[in-house]
């Protein structure tokens, strides 16, 4: 662990280092590139005076939510396609139009249909999330070995049993890639929203600190959206390591 | 064997589509099969062979023709095939488990049976290897001891040992012939091998050239238990005879 620890910390430490030197000799003022030290400080005062916890928890609520209803939707829908070609060829030109959209683009819609409240966030993150984890549910479920299927029809296995035990582990791999994607753009959607319109959450702390001049706040939200993706990103990884294991090689 | 048939197979062919009229893979097959008989089926590559176990496990439906288990009721299943078929991401405990898993087993009763099943097949110690860890003929192996563990009515066996070593193979002969002594199974198996067929079954049956019809249906009158100096026997090799020219 230390050993894979160490290049990490040596490379944070340098870069950090880079940051003052630049921020100290360059001459560029606080407002437009904070010292890291002032960030620091700035991020210290918000923990203390309550802002940050309770933004970060908003915005982590809004990330959860959206990315629960995006992928739970996703698997089913994605499940349902991989298994009826005439569902699939229904559906798909929808599915794909919508990819059209931009998410981005129809937000301000959102937020004027749902309000400016957690529901219109947790609608776009959940938007933003459902296609990577569609498509990868229905390449997933697809790449099934049929000599399975055989396995378990001779063995007059129900169609349950074929779902937990050969469907669900044999398209877990490419499943779990597909969240990985849909975790890391769920934080965009969840600021996506806030940045359109919002009382709370870090996207409301990123625009507050931009609109007061208070960039080091600015850096603050920037480095806790980071640490929120890193997250996600990690809790992904850990399930990989833990249901995957018999892939490696 | 003056019992009623436990399988009656009727004027059985099987056509794959394709864009040249079909292919046809089996061609008006027919016979019968008693209670604890041991058939196995010889032929030449792509003489439907496959194509017969997979329409016998309802895997897939016969282009016309029919066939009818003895009590009407489909029996429970036990197949080996050609390839291992494991699920990567079970170890050999696991994956020999699977049936009685499909029967809802309670856990404990059904790892003291696939233990058993292990130790069977000669896989001490590689209980909790993943199959990406075996070599072809342990992979095989977990394939044999998974298709015996529900203790099936019939057991479909597709070149079972094909990718095992002469030793392992003839011991795996042994074991199969005392398993299907003991528990009174019926067997249909597919080889390659005249001396495998000639030291395991009641019967043979030979498949032509694709598409496949039966040739031959020879009865294998050898005396058992079958030991190894056997096929050393004049019998044995009148009877091994008749098989090659059938062949080709
Ligand atoms: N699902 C399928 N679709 C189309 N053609 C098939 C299919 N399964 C088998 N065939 C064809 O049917 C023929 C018989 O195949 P089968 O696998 O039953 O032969 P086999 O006797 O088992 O051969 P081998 O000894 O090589 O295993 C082959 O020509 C094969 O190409
Ligand atoms: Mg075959």
């Amino acid at each position: 662990m230390t050993k894979r620890l160490t290049p990490i910390l040596i490379s944070i430490l340098s870069f950090l280092l880079v940051w003052h030197l630049i921020t100290r000799y360059s001459g560029i003022p606080n407002f437009i590139l904070p010292s890291p030290l002032s960030v620091w400080t700035r991020f210290l005062r918000a923990v203390d005076d309550r802002s940050l916890p309770y933004h970060t928890g908003i915005t982590l609520i809004e990330i959860l939510l959206g990315l629960l209803t995006g992928v739970l939707f996703a698997t089913v829908v994605g499940y349902l396609l991989a298994k009826s070609r005439s569902l699939e060829r229904v559906l798909s030109p929808y599915l794909v139009a919508s990819q059209a959209i931009p998410v981005v683009a129809i937000a301000p819609l959102l937020v004027i249909w749902l309000g400016e409240g957690i529901l219109s966030k947790v609608v776009i993150c959940a938007l933003i999330v459902f296609f990577p984890v569609l498509v990868n549910t229905i390449v997933g479920v697809r790449a099934v070995p049929i000599a399975l299927y055989d396995l378990m029809n001779s063995l007059h296995a129900t169609r349950a049993q074929i779902l937990w035990k050969v469907e669900v582990p044999a398209s877990l791999p490419v499943f779990l890639g597909g969240l990985r994607i849909g975790a890391t753009l769920s934080v965009i959607g969840a600021i996506v929203g806030e940045l359109v319109d919002a009382e709370e959450g870090l996207g409301f702390l990123l625009q507050l600190g931009d609109f007061q001049y208070d960039t080091p706040m600015v850096f603050v939200a920037v480095f806790t959206l980071i640490a929120l993706a890193l997250m996600l990103y990690g809790i992904v990884t850990m399930l990989e390591r833990r249901f995957l294991g018999w892939q490696e090689k | 064997m003056s019992h009623t048939p436990i399988l009656t197979i009727r004027n059985l062919s099987a056509v794959f589509p394709d864009n040249n009229g079909g292919l046809r893979a089996l061609d008006d097959i027919s016979f019968d099969v008693h209670p604890r008989e041991f058939v196995c089926v010889l032929g030449p590559s792509g003489s439907g062979k496959t194509t017969l176990l997979r329409i016998l496990a309802g895997l897939i439906s016969p282009t016309s023709g029919s066939f009818m288990f003895g009590h009407g009721e489909q029996p429970s299943i036990g197949m080996v095939f050609q390839q291992a078929n494991l699920m990567p991401w079970r170890t050999v405990m696991d994956n020999i488990k699977l049936p009685l898993e499909v029967i809802s087993m309670d856990s404990q009763t059904a790892r003291t049976k696939a233990q058993d099943m292990i130790e069977l097949v000669g896989l001490q110690g590689f209980e909790d290897s993943l199959p990406r860890d075996l070599s072809g003929g342990m992979a095989q192996r977990v394939a044999i001891a998974r298709a015996l563990i529900h203790d099936p009515d019939l057991l479909l066996l597709d070149e079972p040992f094909a990718s095992l070593d002469a030793m392992t193979r003839e011991r795996m002969w042994t074991e199969l012939s005392r398993i299907w002594q003991a528990r009174q199974k019926t067997v249909i198996m597919v080889t390659h091998s005249i001396n495998e067929s000639l030291f395991l079954a009641d019967r043979v049956l030979v498949l032509t050239q694709r598409p496949g019809k039966v040739k031959l249906d020879l009865k294998v009158d050898l005396p058992r238990p079958r030991k190894d100096d056997i096929r050393y026997t004049s019998h044995f090799g009148r009877l091994a005879r008749k098989l090659r020219e059938a062949i080709e």
